[in-house]
């Protein structure tokens, strides 16, 4: 390949950078995430947590101290290390289901399009059913029915939130099949699978990216409003644990603020993160929506 | 031997009003390396030939009768998979507007490397290094195999189409109008590579087009269609000089001559038929001329002028 094909394609790929760079609310995103991600990693390293040792009878519900920069829970237990150990369980839901989510709504969604007829519809009904059913009462009784351990609640996360997927990927798919280069592939010998991974998934796949960010910010949320509700794994305590527990231990009523705030903003900000992060892609990816 | 028989061929499309007659009754052969060129107006069922003999109808689309022998063999009895593994082996297409016709998101010698790959089961590298070859073939760099189409000019796609046509040595190629939306210098230079190429590996051709001096420049025979019918059929000189159809006849005045008198080209008054409900008899006789009683309600049958030369006219005499 010449050489003046690589530089085109580099400065395409630095324009692409240049344009998320301008786009503040993006920029702000990556850097909120990308903090939240290396806290995920190496804090638990450095700041070693263990949900089963508790404090002396002294140390419950201390307001934050140097020896505790956030305080201690009704159990006495560090709630600054608590956080960041949670960070992880967070994250590790929120991405591993939304990667479940991404690949049912994207192989249902493509499969759906590209066979039609009664494929179709028999998953565009399943997709219905998922998007109209409540969701609270829904994960509410499967997570009950899965028990809580982490991997269940990763499952049903996922196993719930493909709907809106399969339906943008569809519909993406519908049109992409009755371009003429799906006609040359079936042309020349292709089989439906090698047109569905090899043609028709590159050409949704930016659709399926700025999808998934977005996803994950629901992921996450949905993770904390189960372990709230008490359907978290106990053993892997996330923020929405720590809330939960918070909760339970009437740490909102009597004002231990440090308890329930910390967790509380992080998913807030994370949440927020990836929905800017999210917009911002899709402004980027996506000619219509580009300023001049 | 005979590379290509099709014997009364008929395809219908379904819709809600009836059948759309598109090919009704067509029979033509082609040899190993000889090239036919089908011309008519839009509508006339050219492509829909095209796509009967490559299996590749929309769903609406029906093979009601006839048969198509590939070397003998009738392709319309294969089923599905049997026609997956012999398609761009036997029969492959240089699809009209190359522009679309390739993937957007995926390098051009990937998408050429994809036919080898599957049809003759090599491994990637091997189906590139061949993509190589063919690229030289129609006369580009081989170093162009990692682009996208979008880094190719139109005329470039299409040598990138044709180069794609090549790729599992077929022995039939369909041009369907090969070169639409190019300019008249690139596409003299496609039709001279196309004619370098056939000879080169005694290709059969099925050339698609409205444009007479296309054909004429790159076809040893010509079949002209009216409504789903061939109305005439023979060689290029025949055609060309003796024409007998009333409808070739006019189709070859409405094409201006270099050498003639300037004046506006002839138009053949009346509208193409309603393929659904077509016209009784002879199909042309609503815009014919020298339509007589006859003519309105028996179809004519295919007369001989001379060895090689048919004509579908009850007045072949005027």
């Amino acid at each position: 390949m010449s050489d003046i094909r690589r530089e085109i394609r580099k400065k395409k790929l630095i324009d692409f950078f240049e344009n998320f760079k301008s786009n503040k609310m993006g920029l702000l995103g990556g850097v909120v995430l990308i903090f939240f991600i290396i806290v995920a990693l190496i804090g638990p390293v450095i700041f070693p947590y263990d949900s089963m040792v508790f404090g002396e009878v002294g140390d419950v519900l201390n307001p934050p101290t140097n020896q505790h920069i956030l305080g201690t829970d009704d159990l006495g237990r560090d709630v600054f290390r608590n956080l960041i150990s949670g960070s992880r369980v967070s994250l590790f839901i929120g991405i591993l289901a939304t990667l479940i989510s991404m690949l049912l709504g994207t192989v249902f969604g493509i499969t759906s399009g590209y066979y039609g007829k009664k494929v179709d519809i028999i998953i565009m009904r399943i997709t219905d059913f998922f998007l109209v059913i409540p969701w609270l009462p829904l994960v509410l009784v499967l997570a009950a029915i899965l028990g809580n351990s982490i991997w269940n609640i990763i499952l049903v996360i996922g196993l719930t939130s493909w709907a809106g997927t399969a339906r943008v990927v569809r519909s993406q798919t519908l049109s992409i099949k009755e371009k003429p280069f799906i006609e040359r592939a079936v042309a020349i010998g292709s089989n439906s699978r090698h047109i569905m991974v090899k043609h028709i998934l590159p050409n949704v796949f930016p659709l399926v990216f700025a999808n998934t960010v977005l996803i994950s910010a629901v992921a996450i949320l949905s993770e904390t409003t189960l372990s709230f509700l008490g359907l978290g794994d106990a053993s892997r305590p996330s923020w929405g644990m720590m809330l939960h527990y918070a909760f339970e231990s009437g740490a909102i009523s009597i004002g231990a603020y440090w308890y329930f705030l910390p967790p509380g903003i992080c998913v807030v900000l994370v949440v927020l993160a990836f929905t800017f992060l999210g917009y911002a892609f899709d402004e980027v990816l996506n000619p219509k929506l580009k300023k001049r | 031997m005979e590379l290509l028989r099709i014997k009364n061929l008929k395809t219908y499309f379904e819709t809600k009003k009836g059948y759309v007659k598109a090919v009704d009754d067509v029979s033509f052969s082609l040899n190993h390396g000889e090239s036919i060129g089908l011309i008519g107006e839009s509508g006339c069922g050219k492509t829909t030939i095209a796509l009967s003999i490559t299996r590749l109808l929309p769903n609406e689309g029906r093979i009601i009768g006839g048969k198509i022998l590939f070397e003998g063999e009738n392709i319309l009895e294969l089923n599905d998979e049997e026609i997956r593994k012999k398609r761009w082996k036997d029969t492959s297409i240089i699809f009209q507007g190359a522009m679309n016709a390739l993937n957007p998101v995926i390098k051009v010698g990937d998408q050429i490397a994809e036919a080898i790959v599957f049809h003759e089961g090599v491994s990637r590298d091997k189906g590139l290094k061949r993509v190589k070859e063919l690229f030289e073939l129609v006369e580009m760099k081989s170093n162009r195999i990692n682009e996208y189409p979008h880094e190719f000019s139109g005329g470039m796609k299409q040598r990138v189409m044709i180069a794609m046509a090549l790729a599992c040595n077929p022995k039939l190629v369909i041009g369907d109008e090969p070169t639409t939306g190019l300019d008249v210098m690139i596409q003299s230079q496609i039709l001279n590579l196309l004619d370098k190429l056939r000879k080169e590996f005694n290709m059969g051709f099925i050339f698609i087009t409205h444009d007479l001096s296309i054909i004429s420049e790159t076809c040893d025979r010509i079949a002209v269609m009216y409504a789903g019918r061939i109305v005439e059929t023979g060689r290029i000189e025949n055609i060309l000089n003796k024409a007998i159809h009333p409808y070739t006849k006019k189709l070859l005045s409405a094409f201006p001559n270099i050498n003639g008198p300037k004046k506006i080209s002839e138009a053949i008054p009346g509208i193409p038929p309603n393929l659904i409900t077509p016209p009784t008899g002879c199909r042309f006789h609503p815009r014919c001329e020298f339509a007589s009683d006859i003519c309105k309600s028996i179809q004519p049958e295919m007369q001989k002028a001379e060895e090689g030369h048919y004509f579908s006219c009850y007045h072949g005499d005027v």
